[in-house]
């Protein structure tokens, strides 16, 4: 692809492949007093959280269970033949799909989490000490910020943040200042979950670079709705989670650099994992595989290649140009409420969520209230809880979109938000 | 349509936005404040007994946070009164619910039972029976 495809999405017709979004849930707004009523359309904006599942990814699971459902690598019969090579194949999707070379440089994983603690045991134990750096940001997910600063403690390195500014925006000048010889990780949010910045990551990578360090890419919030490249990013390694991108829960995968992820040792150990086992010692198996003991999620695996599939044919550029549009206009409808405060960078310069407050209403009940409008949205901490201390809130709502949002469902959310800002002037 | 939320009848918008007996109680028996660490909803109560050292004669309390947590310990302010603190010990998160009024989310419960949480806390503290400095809701 050498041009960029933004034409507008068919949004009817992409929801007609996720039932879940005709579904009805229990707001009380057309059966007041009755308890949990069953009429109010479902507005689902929790896609930050997780994204809904089309029926062509549920079928590839239904499929694999129903026709060839058997363990992979090790059967010499027909069923497990069929499930490597499909378990196989997937790792070269998604290997596909974020530009690695091959399934090579693709582990899949349980999600996001656990790349970050793949790569902080499996490298992190070997190679950081007393006198090393790793550098994050302060936007970071505690997925990431929890494992690098855990981590830091047992090994006696030293973590430095990279400053957020009032905007929202990383401090790219004082990454510079931060990064220095001792780094030997730079690990940044590409698109925050909480501020909707979308980080200048070549920009860390050449930093990191310069300095012999690695730069790890937290990706769960950009995988899904954009064209990521691990080579335009000059990412070492980078990590994302399936049930963000139209695919299911339990399935994700990470990316490392060949030579890297040659030199780690396994972070795992077990079955499917080793070529050769003595009393006394064992070699590994080639990579993936090294990283991917026990039986691994095999369904998950297939499932996550077909969402890859699913998104590839939608196109990931018109997708990004959908939210987009969508956050925008949110951002700008929300705005028109001088009781409301969006955090992060202006409504055209984000990845698609607004996470905002309403002065004198706290988030949950926030929450609570727009429910009952049939409106998912997500309250709380959104694992950023230093961010959240740094924003001076505790907790902030959060609406963020995807491919089968309508600008009639940012609508239904705006109105039910002036329901919440009445109800508690 | 008009209020929309169930879970948001009168009382509680009107505890929330009015609460009463807020604030600290001169001569107060004990005080105990906890926290829902992932709402950051905190709430202080100050009990005050009577001469017989086993009946709640006044409460007050402190906080920030959801109208649920706040509302709910602005109604047990003055529910609490009266009771022994085997009483107060006794009530579970059915009484707090009862006292609010309205059905309460199970993602919520833990709002609602806050302050009710904190005064039992607090009560056990005084009697010797536990020893914390905060009360955090963990389930």
């Amino acid at each position: 692809m050498s041009t960029q495809d933004t034409t507008p999405l068919d949004v009817e017709r992409i929801r007609e492949e996720f039932p879940i979004l005709s579904r009805r849930v229990g707001g009380d707004v057309t059966t007041p007093g009755e308890g949990p009523g069953d009429e109010t359309p479902l507005v689902y904006l929790d896609n930050a959280a997780t994204s809904q599942t089309p029926d062509r990814v549920v079928d590839v699971i239904a499929d694999y269970y129903r026709s060839y459902n058997a363990n992979v690598h090790r059967g010499i019969h027909s069923l497990s033949q069929e499930a490597s090579v499909a378990y196989e194949e997937a790792h070269d999707r998604v290997a596909e799909f974020v530009g690695a070379s091959g399934r090579e440089e693709i582990v899949f994983t349980p999600g996001t989490t656990e790349g970050m603690n793949l790569v902080a045991y499996a490298w992190g134990l070997a190679e950081l000490g007393p006198g090393d750096e790793v550098v994050l940001t302060e936007m970071e997910h505690h997925a990431s910020l929890v494992t690098w600063q855990q981590l830091c403690k047992r090994t006696g390195a030293e973590v430095r943040y990279i400053p957020v500014d009032e905007q929202g925006y990383l401090d790219v000048d004082a990454a510079a200042e931060l990064i220095t010889e001792d780094t030997q990780m730079v690990s940044a949010v590409h698109v925050s979950n909480t501020l909707g910045t979308v980080n200048p990551i070549a920009d860390l990578a050449d930093l990191a670079h310069d300095h012999d360090a690695y730069l790890f890419v937290d990706a769960a919030q950009s995988v899904p709705n954009r064209s990521v490249d691990v080579s335009d990013l000059g990412a070492d390694f980078l990590a994302f989670s399936g049930h963000k991108m139209c695919g299911p829960t339990g399935i994700g995968a990470l990316y490392g650099r060949e030579h890297v992820f040659e030199e780690m040792q396994p972070y795992l150990y077990g079955g499917d994992m080793i070529r050769k086992v003595t009393y006394e010692d064992s070699t590994w198996e080639d990579l993936p595989w090294k990283f991917e003991a026990g039986t691994p999620n095999i369904a998950g695996g297939i499932a996550l290649g077909a969402a890859c599939d699913y998104l590839d044919d939608v196109g990931l550029d018109r997708i990004q140009a959908h939210e987009e549009q969508l956050t925008e206009y949110a951002y700008d409808r929300l705005t028109e409420f001088d009781d409301v405060e969006i955090y992060g960078p202006p409504g055209d310069e984000r990845g698609g969520l607004v996470a905002f407050n309403v002065d004198g209403v706290h988030a949950h009940d926030l929450s609570s209230i727009v429910n009952d409008y049939g409106v998912a949205i997500r309250a709380g901490d959104h694992c950023t809880q230093p961010l959240h201390q740094k924003m001076g809130v505790a907790a902030s709502a959060r609406a963020s979109f995807y491919l089968y949002n309508t600008r009639e469902e940012v609508d239904v959310l705006v109105d039910a938000v002036d329901e919440a800002r009445q109800l508690f002037a | 349509m008009g209020l929309g939320s169930d879970m948001y009848r009168q009382q509680i918008l009107d505890h929330y936005k009015n609460p009463r007996n807020y604030g600290e109680l001169p001569d107060a028996t004990f005080s105990h404040e906890g926290e829902n660490p992932t709402c950051g909803d905190t709430i202080e109560v100050h009990v005050r007994l009577d001469d017989d050292g086993e009946t709640i004669e006044r409460v007050s309390f402190e906080g920030d946070g959801c109208a649920i947590s706040q509302a709910s310990a602005s109604l047990l302010t003055r529910e609490l009164p009266g009771k022994t603190l085997d009483e107060l010990d006794a009530m579970d998160r059915d009484d707090v619910v009862d006292l609010l009024g309205v059905d309460i989310s199970p993602m919520r419960i833990k709002c609602a039972v806050l302050a009710e949480i904190v005064a039992q806390d607090g009560a056990k503290i005084h009697t010797g029976e536990l020893e914390v400095d905060t009360t955090t809701t963990e389930e």
